[in-house]
């Protein structure tokens, strides 16, 4: 249970000072790094929460697909990143007073927060013991049964980012020589050899 | 204080929530370090989704977050996406430029 109740602890502090960093790194490359850092400190939460499949995900789905999508528009872009920061210290006054705003709000409401008692008979999917099933087993019962159109509707919407961001990034360069294989298949020796009858000692 | 509760993972969401939405008003140029807080903010909604979860018992939440996790994805992918169109386009990602609808 210690055990426990420390690895939080160590996710937890990790998780938040990564996320300082990640807002306030001078260079986006280690916000990015930072940021990769959060993910899997959340991870080790998740993991702590007992939901292994979503820790799992959030590895490779995030840390392996978008944080490295974001490093590499991060380098793609040929950008000065000291002429971005400018106006750093003017809207750190602002952005704290709403940030503490914020805090005050949410640590208001989480003070008065009780569940209703009422609320366990309320469950939609019970969650069965570990023993009899595993997380990622529940989960997928779950999703492929009640949440089926659900989950159609996500691989869609997916479906639909994927071809966006092809359609949007996509573009037609004007002077590359790139390989035409039906051109090159199609071509006969008639379109591209004459054969001239040459004379003896005359040339051409 | 050792026995981990919901109200402190749903403190740490806070501090994350917090976090992500001080990082928009402090980076307010950069639209990239922007996307990344849109990120944290949604890691720390997914947080308080899988807490709730795992202290009520329903498997629901962890569903949720699934969800969360892919529009979180398709959504950076997007904006991303736009993000290297608009500096193809301009030469500059200023959030302060981007205030044309024409190109």
């Amino acid at each position: 249970m210690i055990i426990a109740s420390l690895a939080f602890y160590m996710f937890a502090a990790v998780l938040v000072a990564s996320a300082v960093m990640v807002i306030s790194a001078r260079n986006p490359v280690h916000s990015v790094l930072f940021l990769i850092l959060a993910f899997f400190n959340s991870a080790g939460l998740f993991v702590l929460l007992g939901a292994e499949f979503l820790a799992m995900i959030l590895v490779v789905v995030y840390v392996g697909a978008v944080a490295v999508l974001f490093l590499f528009v991060v380098m793609m872009l040929d950008i000065s990143f000291a002429e971005l920061r400018q106006g750093f210290m003017q809207y750190l006054p602002l952005g704290a007073l709403v940030g503490l705003i914020l805090l005050v709000e949410l640590v208001l409401v989480l003070g008065g927060f009780v569940l209703a008692p009422e609320v366990a008979g309320n469950r939609a999917a019970p969650m069965p013991a570990p023993a009899d099933l595993s997380n990622t087993e529940a989960l997928g019962q779950l999703l492929y049964t009640h949440y089926a159109y659900f989950f159609q509707a996500a691989g869609m919407i997916l479906l639909v980012a994927m071809i966006g961001a092809i359609v949007l990034t996509h573009r037609t360069r004007v002077g590359v020589r790139r390989q035409d294989i039906a051109q090159q298949t199609a071509r006969r020796p008639a379109d591209t050899i004459e054969v001239r009858k040459v004379q003896t000692g005359s040339g051409i | 204080m050792l026995e981990i509760g919901l109200a402190h993972y749903l403190t740490l969401a806070a501090i994350l929530f917090t976090l992500g939405v001080f990082g928009i008003f402090l980076n307010r140029k950069n639209v990239i370090i922007i996307l990344m807080s849109i990120e944290l903010l949604l890691l720390s909604v997914n947080i308080n989704f899988v807490a709730f979860s795992a202290h009520l018992h329903d498997l629901v939440g962890q569903v949720f977050a699934l969800f969360i996790l892919t529009v979180a994805a398709a959504e950076a992918a997007i904006g991303l996406a736009i993000l290297v169109v608009y500096f193809r386009n301009r030469g500059s990602i200023h959030v302060d430029d981007i205030h044309l609808m024409k190109g």
